[in-house]
């Protein structure tokens, strides 16, 4: 049994000649709390697009618990164990909150094509079990009231938390969450602090953070790794980082609520 | 020998053609990310505008020198003005709408274009032809080969515009533009150019192309009317070369243009030559050319000169 | 708005979703009788348009009503595709092609080899070698005489409802609709991990692939005789060359026996199961496909497997579909069901709604019905057609309907609260 409930080993990935990501390695034991800090481009949406298998890492392996994932498909990994939330947002829009969260309750199913047409017994059941656990999941979030609403329609904030409410309802192991505060207010800031902490015990679930708002990931995270131009420059407890010259110099330190390019908005999608 | 040369001569001479449509389909794909359904209709309107000039004028009762290149830049002229007009009504409004939406105007656009022209009012349902105005003479030939008129027409036509295409894509400050719209649109439009002025350049140089290429195919095969499965299926090929050459790459285009053209050229040869009497084979033509596309979708999607961009996750 | 405990509260692990399910398991027989519910009703309905509707409007009307029928079950099943799974496809009419071969080939080829009877509802006498009309045979001394069987002319559907000829005619549709599918797997496979518009441009090509091939495949013998001498197997290949397949027994168009039953008993079949397939996990998880397949396929689900089956299900009705349309109007021509045709089923789904049910019954009912009230202006037909389809994507892209049902629009929804509230004063 693997002490580490998510284990990358010097995962390396280069688009063309630049290379995003150089000799990562996570190590994540069960129920902790990590967080995966950088200035901008660092690549750690990279590490998490690597992560969960939407890029093959060149080099390297990833483990989660036992099992190595590298290069499955995303899908495969979601029903392995590890979620994720995105860091610019990708809710189903038109889909109500309920249903964002009831969609990715779907992957523990056991039923088909047939027995949905044909809605037998265990799909009836299914289906009534998935509404039950996801109003749980949005009463943990704080989002119930607007459970039958368009998801686009919400407030900012409450897009986040759905991301979340959803990613939990996949029943991970590992939750991977990028930037799950960025874009609140000190008041949302707050309250999501002691969510994510909470969320260890309410789901049994290891979580990988990444964030820029260090007062929130000094305080939350037992132990953090900070890369940069996709090379580690620090691993260690909150008080080591802080003191590390390195991570002073790479980062000087990003200030809550300012963050003018990531806040620009996403790069058009281009697409093969 | 003989044979040899006549097929290499078929080769260009169809590569040329197809070349002149494909870089439509490429230069809007470059830009906007869409495949133009309704190019190949284009192609369509440049045959039968040039006929209907050409009759109007006269020409097809005996015609002077400058004829076809008179009725060729008028043509065209006309054809760039429609692209820019079908852009600008049609797709401008929907530049930030899912690409599905762009695509199911597109073919609105293309079956407008296909019902409007079939109508008894414009260029009616018969077939006719353009010929008179310009007959295949033969110009002189390499041993036993006759080279004609229409295939020299083709082939220099084809390369001095894609020559040309080719100088403004890479030495003008358009052509400069229009590598920066293709490449990151947002951030083109931040550098101050203005993109709408760049996607109507584009249109105009593809639909001129086409119109040209319309003309030349209307030379060497029946004028048929605008719904005609000939137009979709001449698209279709240039289309599938643009695919083949890499989407959104010029020179990719011609290549691809001349090796959909070779494989048309000699499959057909060979077939002739070795299965005499197979009337399927001849139906079969029209398919390959989606066997194609499939193939080179499955292992090589973007193409042999285009990258492969990552979507930001 | 917060919990009241605050989000933050510590409480036990939320159970997993396989633990809760045997606490929701429903009583087997109310399932079961819930369940079968609305295939029943679907049965009624559909006798009742058969053998009320039917009569009670007439000919003209009833024919408008299996066209529409019969574009709810080809809408429908392209709103799998299209509407919920958010892919473009464009190859309905080759599907509905393969689904109506396979069903002539039964039914036509059939009738003769397993009931001698051809398809003018005549049985056959083989006297001699010969296949006769046995109202006519006349015995004499010398010879056995007789009529030789015209078996051409005429409708069909021999036996009356559920008779051996209807019971043929299902095992065609289903047939239909088997061969359909396979044909969906095989095009599909490939070609769902291709891009929007470049699967669009493959499905266009099946279509005309299927086209080509029926073009390309040898003439319909219409002599009993000769049929009959033939095994199945071996018709196979009989699918009618460039004239098509001709003079398909008659089950579907108006007037027939049996018709507006079978019709609407498949559209209100696809109707069932578009319904549930919508409300139900897989559903949602197709239209996340469509919303965001990044995250869909982040979220667990196999968006490539997923797209497949919404693929298979959306051709297997196609071929229903394709079997209905030949058997009504008694021909199969591969030049007529090829783009043109996908096309008019695009724009039932886009006009309609693309993923609402209502609005793709709407969609089908306008398409269907206009143009016959506007038939003086049929030449326009198409114009219109490209025109709407351009001013609908510019002006309002999500069609009639857009993703809603008529159930979740507002005000039914006020007036749903308001009824329930009644209730429980």
């Amino acid at each position: 049994m693997s002490k580490f409930a998510l284990h990358a080993d010097r995962l390396s990935l280069s688009f063309g000649g630049l290379k995003a990501v150089s000799d990562l390695t996570i190590e994540l034991p069960q129920k902790a709390l990590h967080g995966l800090i950088g200035p901008n481009g660092a690549g750690k949406t990279t590490a998490f697009n690597l992560l969960t298998g939407v890029y093959k890492p060149d080099q390297g392996a990833v483990y989660l618990g036992d099992e190595r994932i590298d290069g499955r498909k995303p899908s495969y990994i979601a029903k392995a164990g590890m979620a994720r939330t995105f860091q610019n947002i990708r809710l189903f829009g038109e889909l109500s909150v309920i249903d964002n969260v009831r969609t990715a309750a779907g992957l523990r199913t056991r039923s088909g094509l047939f027995r949905t047409l044909m809605r037998t017994p265990l799909h009836v059941a299914e289906e009534r079990a998935i509404t039950e656990r996801c109003i749980e999941l949005l009463d943990v979030l704080g989002i119930t009231d607007r459970k039958d609403e368009q998801s686009k329609s919400l407030p900012y904030g409450d897009q986040r938390r759905l991301e979340i409410a959803r990613a939990l309802a996949t029943e991970p192991k590992v939750l991977l969450l990028d930037e799950p505060v960025a874009g609140m207010n000190s008041q949302e800031k707050h309250e999501m602090r002691g969510l994510i902490e909470s969320l260890r015990e309410t789901f049994d679930v290891s979580i990988l953070l990444i964030e820029h708002d260090m007062g929130l990931v000094m305080d939350i995270c037992e132990h953090i790794t900070v890369i940069d131009h996709g090379v580690t420059i620090a691993k260690g407890s909150p008080k080591d980082i802080q003191a590390n010259p390195a991570v002073i110099e790479a980062y000087l330190g990003v200030p809550d609520d300012s963050d003018p390019i990531a806040d620009a908005g996403p790069l058009p999608e281009v697409a093969p | 020998m003989s044979d040899l040369l006549q097929t290499l001569i078929n080769t260009l001479a169809l590569g040329g053609l197809y070349a002149l449509i494909a870089l439509g389909y490429t230069l809007v794909y470059g830009i906007l990310r869409f495949i133009n359904f309704a190019h190949s209709d284009i192609v369509a309107w440049g045959g039968w505008l040039a006929f209907t000039i050409a009759s109007g004028l006269g020409f097809l009762s005996g015609a002077p020198g400058f004829a076809m290149p008179l009725v060729m830049l008028i043509t065209m002229a006309i054809c760039a003005a429609m692209g820019v007009t079908i852009e600008l009504l049609a797709y401008r409004p929907l530049r930030k709408a899912p690409r599905l939406n762009v695509l199911i105007t597109a073919i609105g656009v293309s079956l407008f274009l296909q019902n409007v022209g079939m109508n008894d009012k414009l260029f009616g349902t018969r077939p006719t032809t353009i010929v008179p105005m310009m007959p295949n003479t033969e110009l002189f030939s390499i041993g036993k080969v006759p080279v004609r008129l229409y295939d020299v027409l083709t082939i220099v036509l084809a390369l001095v515009l894609v020559v040309a295409l080719e100088r403004l894509v890479y030495r003008t400050k358009m052509g400069r533009a229009m590598r920066a719209v293709s490449f990151d649109e947002r951030v083109a439009s931040l550098m101050g150019i203005n993109v709408n002025v760049v996607v109507s350049v584009t249109f105009a140089l593809g639909s001129a192309l086409a119109a040209a290429g319309g003309i030349l195919f209307a030379l060497r095969n029946d004028l048929r009317l605008t719904s005609d499965s000939t137009w979709v299926l001449l698209g279709l090929k240039a289309f599938v070369a643009a695919v083949v050459g890499g989407i959104g790459n010029v020179r990719g285009a011609a290549v691809g243009a001349l090796l959909i053209a070779f494989v048309e050229v000699f499959v057909h040869f060979y077939i002739t030559r070795f299965f005499s009497g197979t009337e399927w084979v001849g139906k079969l033509q029209d398919v390959y050319v989606f066997m194609i596309l499939i193939a080179v979708l499955m292992w090589k999607p973007s193409g042999l000169f285009g990258k492969s961009t990552v979507e930001k996750v | 708005m917060t919990h009241p405990d605050g989000p933050g509260s510590p409480r036990g692990p939320l159970a997993p979703l396989q633990d809760r399910v045997r606490a929701h398991l429903p009583n087997p027989g109310l399932a079961a009788g819930k369940s079968a519910a609305p295939f029943v009703a679907a049965i009624m309905i559909a006798l009742l348009m058969e053998h009320a509707i039917g009569p009670a409007v007439g000919l003209t009307w009833t024919k408008i009503l299996l066209d529409v029928g019969i574009a709810i079950v080809l809408a429908g099943s392209l709103n799998v595709v299209n509407g919920y799974a958010g892919q473009f496809s464009l190859g309905q009419a080759g599907f509905m092609l393969v689904g109506g071969y396979a069903a002539a080939w039964l039914t036509f080829y059939g009738q003769i080899h397993f009931f001698d009877i051809c398809p003018s509802g005549v049985e056959i006498d083989i006297t001699d070698g010969k296949m006769c009309d046995p109202s006519t045979i006349v015995v004499t001394k010398e010879a056995v005489t007789c009529a030789l069987v015209d078996c051409f002319s005429g409708k069909g559907a021999t036996g009356g409802f559920l008779g051996s000829g209807q019971l043929l005619f299902l095992a065609g549709c289903i047939l239909g609709g088997i061969v359909a599918s396979l044909f969906g797997l095989l095009v599909g496979l490939p070609s769902l991990r291709l891009r929007g518009d470049y699967l669009a441009i493959v499905t266009l090509g099946f279509g005309e692939i299927v086209r080509v091939i029926g073009q390309i495949s040898a003439i319909q013998p219409k002599d009993p005789t000769e049929i009959k001498a033939r095994s199945m197997t071996e018709l196979l290949n009989n699918l009618g060359a460039s004239e098509g397949f001709s003079q398909i027994p008659d089950y579907t168009s108006q007037g027939t026996p049996g018709a507006m039953f079978w019709v609407f008993f498949f559209a209100f079949l696809v109707l069932i199961f578009i319904y549930r397939l919508k409300y139900s996990s897989k559903g949602r998880a197709l239209l996340a496909i469509r919303e965001n397949e990044i995250a869909a396929e982040a979220m667990g689900v196999d968006t490539t497997r997923q797209k497949v089956v919404a693929f298979v299900f959306s051709a297997f009705f196609a071929g229903i579909g394709g079997a209905l349309y030949a058997h009504q109007i008694q021909a199969l021509d591969p030049k007529e069901l090829g783009f043109q045709k996908s096309i008019d089923l695009v724009i039932i789904v886009v006009i309609g709604g693309m993923g609402s049910i209502t609005g793709i019954v709407l969609g089908a009912a306008i398409l269907v019905i206009l143009p016959e009230l506007f038939r003086e202006f049929s030449e326009y037909r198409m114009v219109v057609y490209a025109l709407a389809l351009v001013v609908v994507m510019i002006l309002r892209p999500q069609g009639i309907m857009g993703i809603q049902e008529l159930w979740e629009l507002s005000p039914w929804r006020k007036l749903v609260q308001r009824i329930k509230r009644r209730g429980n004063k």
